[in-house]
């Protein structure tokens, strides 16, 4: 059925550029703080201005990219939601179409928006923000595609759960972006409290985080096989789990 | 593949009465098929067999257990208990199979609301293996000027027209109709039926829902009623209406002032009643009408209005579940 899924693969992606507000959304809002960001706060002339936090100074790409997935788990739960509650899921299921297939075809979507809004992101960026040639930019690619299939996986577990496609979009931001302010990105693992300690180590996001922050600075994958694994492991917990309580009506 | 052959048989069989063939091979086979969900009973035994060439009809109303049964008998759904049997195969072990030779129309259903009505249709075409020409599809069910319109700016006469047209992409055998004109309009439920009565002319056969009785009444060969999960008859509609409802009515508007005795001098009529100048003369026979135009002409009665009354499916239908249909 690979011809189907190219195909629906190749609709969904003209779909999603068709409704403005996602694309503006979804590919403009991480571009758009990168840039603002970058301009306000960023290192100029390769020296940091004094007093920007360290999430900025350091770690913005890591910061944006992780709103980049975090955007496209909350695109998917949404689509995911509609699809069900609108019976689209149910009217693609009753043709030749596998079911695997329909959700593949919206995680290649999500994987190809997410390498497309950092390619846009390094290069309307680099006047402000530049990426410093150290960095290996098809690495941390791939390392953050295989950061947001980890957690797209979680969006699949979302998705299955949520009553309503009004509040899919709502109950993926309330887990996503706390997640993102527990990753380590902002304050380090080692200085939270030890009960949130515990709540981060249980959070993709938090492993995406270390791995994509290492091969920015240019560390080797095989300093991050944990992180790797973790992502793995949780990967495949989460499509278990979605597996198992998935509603496609 | 013995059951392409059957269905193929089917096929001689149009434009005869199922009874006129040599016991054809049902094109759907359905026997004591229950399905619940947690305490509901949504389906309770139902069993019926639709054959090669018709427009079946199941009718009851919202709730009754229609939809759970077609989508059972599509494959979507598992019955908890019973046998289904459709163009010989089973259509959950051999979903995929089935599914090349079934073209379907969901109740309800959605697509994307970005998705053009080609998109939409050269997608659907790509997923079988022998697909019929799309933009001939598009043109045939009168949506060539909304080829690249998007699904969401359709009217709901439009939506439907897609929905055959992608259950039509694959030359199917077998097409499933599942309420298919509810929230339409007089007109476009009109320009449906006569599609719908296009497919079957093209030697297919047709199984459809609907809790419209008037649908029911001019659309299908055969028809069940279903209620609260059971199948209550299975019959054409004309046959349905003479087994639950014989009585008729004949209405007559006369200044007469003997009409009354006249009419209930009637033999074998049930009741007479009057109301002011209007007379209603109930009975069962078959020659009640023609009783009633004798005793008209014999006594040169001067009739102002003459009108008749036969039950229809509506009536039966109320006889039967004992109450009105819910819209």
């Amino acid at each position: 059925m690979l011809r189907g899924l190219w195909r629906l693969t190749w609709l969904e992606i003209k779909i999603f550029i068709r409704e403005p507000l996602g694309l503006i959304g979804t590919v403009g809002l991480p571009v758009l703080i990168y840039v603002g960001l970058g301009r306000l706060l960023g290192p100029r002339e390769g020296r940091v201005p004094p007093g920007v936090p360290r999430f900025v100074s350091v770690d913005l790409p890591i910061f944006t990219s992780l709103l980049i997935t975090a955007s496209a788990v909350v695109s998917l739960v949404a689509i995911i939601a509609i699809y069900r509650e609108g019976g689209i899921l149910k009217r693609l299921r009753a043709t030749p179409l596998r079911a695997h297939t329909i959700l593949t075809a919206h995680v290649i979507v999500k994987l190809l928006l997410t390498a497309v809004t950092l390619a846009v992101m390094v290069l309307v960026g680099r006047r402000y923000y530049p990426v410093p040639t150290t960095v290996p930019l098809v690495s941390f690619t791939v390392a953050l595609l295989f950061s947001t299939l980890s957690i797209l996986s979680l969006g699949f577990l979302i998705a299955s759960v949520v009553p309503t496609a009004r509040f899919a979009q709502p109950i993926a931001t309330l887990v996503l972006y706390p997640m993102l302010g527990l990753s380590g990105l902002f304050v380090p693992v080692e200085s939270l409290p030890p009960l949130l300690q515990t709540v981060a180590r249980a959070l993709p996001l938090t492993y995406a985080v270390s791995l994509l922050r290492g091969i920015w600075r240019g560390e080797s994958w095989f300093r991050h096989v944990d992180d790797v694994a973790v992502l793995t492991l949780m990967f495949l917990v989460f499509m278990a789990a979605s597996a198992k309580v998935f509603r496609w009506e | 593949m013995r059951s392409r052959v059957h269905a193929g048989d089917g096929k001689h069989c149009f434009g005869l009465k199922s009874s006129d063939c040599v016991t054809p091979e049902p094109v759907i086979h359905v026997a004591a098929i229950r399905k619940t969900y947690g305490r509901t009973v949504a389906v309770d035994g139902v069993s019926f067999d639709v054959q090669p060439g018709e427009i079946f009809g199941l009718i009851g109303p919202n709730g009754a257990g229609k939809t759970t049964t077609m989508e059972c008998v599509e494959g979507l759904r598992t019955p908890d208990r019973g046998v289904i049997s459709v163009l010989g195969l089973d259509p959950r072990r051999h979903v995929y199979a089935l599914q090349e030779r079934i073209g379907v129309q969901l109740q309800e259903a959605q697509l994307q609301k970005r998705i053009k009505v080609w998109e939409a249709v050269a997608l659907w075409a790509s997923l079988y293996r022998k697909p019929v020409e799309g933009d001939r599809l598009i043109e045939q069910l009168g949506l060539s000027d909304k080829r690249n319109a998007w699904f969401m700016t359709l009217s709901g006469g439009q939506k439907q027209r897609l929905f055959i047209a992608l259950a039509l992409i694959n030359d199917p055998e077998l097409v499933f109709l599942d309420e298919l004109t509810t929230g339409l309009d007089p007109q476009a439920r009109r320009a449906i039926w006569d599609l719908v009565r296009g497919i079957r002319q093209r030697g297919k056969t047709v199984f459809l829902t609907t809790h419209l009785m008037e649908e029911a009444e001019r659309l299908c060969d055969r028809v069940a009623i279903i209620d609260h999960g059971r199948i209550i008859d299975i019959g054409s509609p004309a046959e349905l209406v003479r087994r639950n409802s014989p009585e008729r009515s004949v209405i007559v508007v006369t200044e007469d002032s003997t009409a009354l005795e006249r009419f209930r001098a009637i033999p074998q009529i049930d009741s007479v009643s009057s109301q002011g100048l209007q007379f209603t003369i109930r009975g069962r026979e078959d020659d009640l009408v023609t009783q009633v135009i004798h005793c008209l002409a014999e006594h040169r009665i001067r009739v102002i209005e003459f009108r008749t009354e036969l039950p229809t499916l509506e009536d039966v239908f109320l006889k039967l579940t004992g109450h009105k249909i819910r819209d």
